[in-house]
């Protein structure tokens, strides 16, 4: 990026903040955080409004009656799994190594995958047992709430496989390594999204 | 195979409906052609459309902005023309259900497509320049942002010829909202219009924010940068945190409305007001968005034209950025009348007191820039001290609408027009207006017309009086907002002073346009060969105007504050900065990614509305394939070699290829 050019080391006396244009690696990791955090101030908004409906239930069940609550055990162990598999990923993409990336890479999709169908399994169970996101306020708070992590972990996984494509095409590059940053932080919030709605949702059903 | 879309969305039996869309069909039509006659579509395609340079996008924000200004304000005045006419028995011309998609859209293009593209335009333009940078870090996001505004603003103007609008105000609070009164399309055509641009705004917020935060010329700490990069790392934050929680709001929203969702329905454990307190967790920040950065122009105005540095330049930072944190505690007393309670009601009541502190700091660190200096009544400065003026007024009127008991009387009245009017006039509009004037020059290389310039602010000015201190009257007898007739003729007059006032508003939009074309026309003997038409003291002035794609070829030291008016007190100028030895510069390569992409949100949001499912997997799969070959681009940059910018340098400073 040009904003590199004319970087220079400096003494230790200027500070940080004084010492020109940050690389380009640093500036794309910040840039990613603060998308992070407007969309984990996209979950408070959701969480908010769960907090307010969900006892609201219309005279229909409450989520304690509707939760499985060792459906969600599993659930929760894949997703985190994923995210040590995809620590793993990071180091082996440090390495530069593509064997070890993509053996990590595969199992951080499986676990990944494997959540959402889990996911899957339980909304379609709600669904089809009359208990839809239509039936009260509180499913509509839930449905969104957790069906947001979801899409979210759809486009993870998605992502995870462009990046998979990216590597073989483009090798490791720095361009792709700044992604593969990127991405580690997404998966990574997915993550500390996932153990608020484990928290509220599920152990908190009443 | 179209969803709902059939012929009897066309309007055809309103003539002013119409009409407007005839003439505005035949401009578009007329202006495309010219383009096309004239062989522009090469030039505007290469340097403008998929251009990723931050002052070309920031130029085109600033025209869509003022493109939009017209539109919003013919609503606005059809609105002072209805009201000056439909007194007791008169009706007026305008049915209600036309009357209230007018003021609906009033207000939402004045904010998301008016003030919002002048502020972002003003933003992404001078940023850089003032840190000293050749870009914003991420410069193909920038033209994405601008594009996805874009399409907001083309989906908001589509309502006017096919379908309809909402009628729901400019926040489209449920359960009006809601399919079960709403029923038809205008609340989905202003909930997709938003959702898109939303997006755009969020992504320019981080953008601008990162550029701040990580890319400064060396040198540049925190306490040495230009207090409009402050005022403008403020209301980026509060993009970066607020508008979220308006996608949030929207997208459950949408949810209730097509997916038969109940956050906010009247039945099945639904709760109305909880969108009125999510929309306005995002809604009270948005007024800090717009207010800070004109703030932050007023201040480089006040500084340049008294010809001093800044009075008290740590607490006019201490104040931005306390006004900023603030700012997400005050938004209850949008709704005191809710029924929260006294001790919430007293809380934020209190709090919306404390907020007027900081930003009378702000006043008097204006004031006593002033004071004591060698001011130069320009252009840029009359809008100054009619915000402050202006503005004050507006902020007390706030102040006293801050006590709880005090706004269950003037609740949703014209009182509270006024007093938004007050600050969104006199504070964003009138900061927009001395932008424009101040860095004009710096983008086009010449200056506006200054007696133009004045009769522009003269109507503004006088013309905001006369058409709001009216309301504040009006408010007090018991006129309501949104009303499209009233029944008490004694109030007939005042909405008459109010309408002269509308007019003198127009008179100043037109000779906004008339003060351009003049301009542009006379351009030669306005040129500005400095750089530095004003004698101006921050970086942006250090550079020939226009300045080059690259903006620095080296990127200057910076040692103080008012950075370059020290470089200038020690006896150097800009030709010296720009001198050389020149090095070879990565800028980055135009790209088309924003444009497609806009256009396929039009297309998706299009097709949601209407529900044409087939078009909306069409357009959200043709967005995904625009992605997918931008992350397979790796041809972002281009390299400018040494040679052409000395040469361009050479052109500009001829004395110094002698030396």
């Amino acid at each position: 990026m040009s904003m590199v050019d004319q970087i220079v080391p400096y003494p230790k006396a200027v500070p940080l903040s004084m010492r020109g244009p940050a690389p380009t690696r640093v500036v794309v990791g910040y840039g990613f955080w603060l998308f992070l955090l407007s969309d984990i101030i996209v979950f408070a908004a959701l969480f908010a409004v769960y907090a307010v409906l969900s006892g609201e239930t219309n005279g229909g069940p409450p989520g304690a009656a509707l939760f499985d609550k060792r459906h969600v055990f599993i659930e929760t162990a894949c997703l985190l799994a994923s995210s040590v598999t995809c620590g793993f990923t990071s180091l082996a993409v440090q390495r530069r190594d593509t064997i070890v990336a993509y053996l990590w890479m595969t199992a951080t999709f499986v676990l990944g995958a494997a959540f959402l169908s889990l996911e899957h399994s339980e909304f379609a169970q709600m669904s089809v047992s009359g208990n839809g996101p239509s039936r009260s306020a509180f499913l509509s708070a839930f449905f969104t709430l957790v069906g947001t992590h979801g899409l979210h972990v759809t486009i993870g996984l998605a992502w995870l496989l462009i990046m998979m494509l990216q590597v073989a095409t483009l090798g490791f590059r720095p361009m792709v390594m700044r992604r593969f940053f990127c991405f580690g932080l997404f998966w990574h919030a997915l993550d500390i999204v996932w153990i608020g709605v484990f928290t509220i949702v599920y152990l908190g059903a009443r | 195979m179209l969803g709902k879309l059939t012929w009897a969305a066309i309007p055809f039996d309103q003539p002013i409906v119409m009409g407007a869309s005839g003439v505005v069909g035949l401009a578009i039509a007329a202006i495309l052609g010219f383009v096309t006659v004239k062989g522009w579509w090469p030039y505007l395609w290469r340097e403008w459309i998929t251009s990723v340079d931050h002052k070309r996008i920031g130029v085109m924000y600033f025209l869509l902005g003022l493109v939009m200004l017209v539109r919003g304000f013919s609503d606005a005045i059809m609105m002072r023309t209805q009201l000056a006419l439909a007194a007791g028995g008169a009706q007026g011309y305008l049915p209600p259900e036309h009357y209230d998609q007018i003021f609906s859209a009033h207000g939402t293009i004045m904010i998301f497509f008016v003030a919002m593209p002048f502020v972002i335009g003003l933003m992404n333009f001078v940023v850089p320049l003032q840190l000293g940078v050749r870009d914003v870090a991420f410069p193909v996001l920038n033209n994405v942002s601008f594009w996805l505004t874009a399409a907001g603003v083309l989906l908001v103007n589509l309502s006017l010829f096919v379908g309809e609008f909402a009628r729901t105000g400019w926040l489209a609070y449920p359960p009006l909202s809601e399919l079960a009164y709403s029923p038809g399309v205008g609340v989905d055509y202003y909930l997709w219009s938003l959702q898109i641009s939303g997006l755009g705004t969020l992504l320019s917020g981080i953008n601008l924010t990162t550029t701040i935060l990580k890319l400064r010329a060396p040198g540049m700490g925190y306490m040495r940068m230009p207090v409009f990069c402050w005022t403008a790392l403020a209301s980026n934050l509060l993009v970066v945190a607020a508008f979220p929680v308006m996608t949030a709001t929207f997208a459950m929203l949408l949810l209730d409305r097509y997916c038969g969702f109940h956050f906010f329905t009247n039945d099945a454990g639904g709760n109305p007001m909880m969108y009125i307190n999510l929309i306005w967790i995002w809604g009270h920040p948005e007024v800090y968005i717009l207010i800070l950065p004109a703030f932050g122009m007023f201040s480089e105005v006040v500084a340049t034209f008294s010809g001093k540095p800044l009075f008290g330049y740590r607490s006019m930072v201490m104040a931005t950025m306390v006004i900023c944190m603030l700012s997400f505690v005050v938004w209850l007393h949008h709704f005191f009348t809710m029924g929260a309670g006294a001790n919430v009601n007293g809380f934020f009541g209190i709090m919306t007191m404390i907020i007027a502190v900081p930003t009378g700091v702000k006043v008097f660190n204006w004031l006593f820039t002033l004071y004591g200096g060698r001011i130069r009544f320009s252009v840029p400065i009359h809008w100054t001290l009619g915000f402050m003026v202006t503005f004050v007024i507006g902020g007390m009127t706030g102040v006293l609408m801050a006590i709880p008991p005090a706004d269950f009387v003037l609740h949703n009245s014209l009182f509270l027009i006024a007093h938004f009017h007050n600050t969104a006039i006199g504070g964003v509009v009138f900061g927009a207006m001395a932008g424009y004037t101040y860095w004009f020059p710096k983008a086009f290389g010449f200056k506006l017309d200054e007696r133009l310039g004045k009769a522009v602010f003269w109507c503004w000015f006088i013309g905001f009086y006369l058409a709001f201190m009216p309301l504040y009257a009006l408010g007090l007898m018991g006129a309501t907002r949104r009303m499209q007739h009233y029944s008490d003729p004694h109030w007939q007059p005042l909405m008459l002073v109010a309408f002269s006032g509308a007019i003198l508003i127009l008179l100043g939009i037109g000779l906004t346009v008339v003060q351009l074309v003049v301009s542009i026309r006379t351009r030669e003997r306005r040129r500005d060969l400095t750089g530095d038409p004003w004698n101006g003291r921050t970086l942006e002035w250090s550079m020939p105007s226009p300045p080059p794609a690259w903006n620095f070829a080296l990127l200057p030291p910076v040692e103080t504050t008012d950075a370059y008016w020290a470089i200038k007190q020690q006896g150097h100028d800009s030709a010296q900065l720009t001198a050389g030895p020149y090095v070879p510069v990565h800028v980055p390569r135009s790209n088309p990614t924003g444009f497609f992409l806009s256009f396929l949100a039009v297309v998706l949001g299009f097709a949601l509305i209407w529900h044409i499912w087939w078009m909306a997997i069409a357009g959200l799969f043709g967005s995904l394939a625009v992605g997918l070959v931008q992350a397979w681009r790796t041809d972002a940059e281009t390299v400018i070699s040494a040679e052409e910018v000395a040469a361009f340098y050479g052109k500009q400073a001829p004395e110094e290829i002698a030396a």
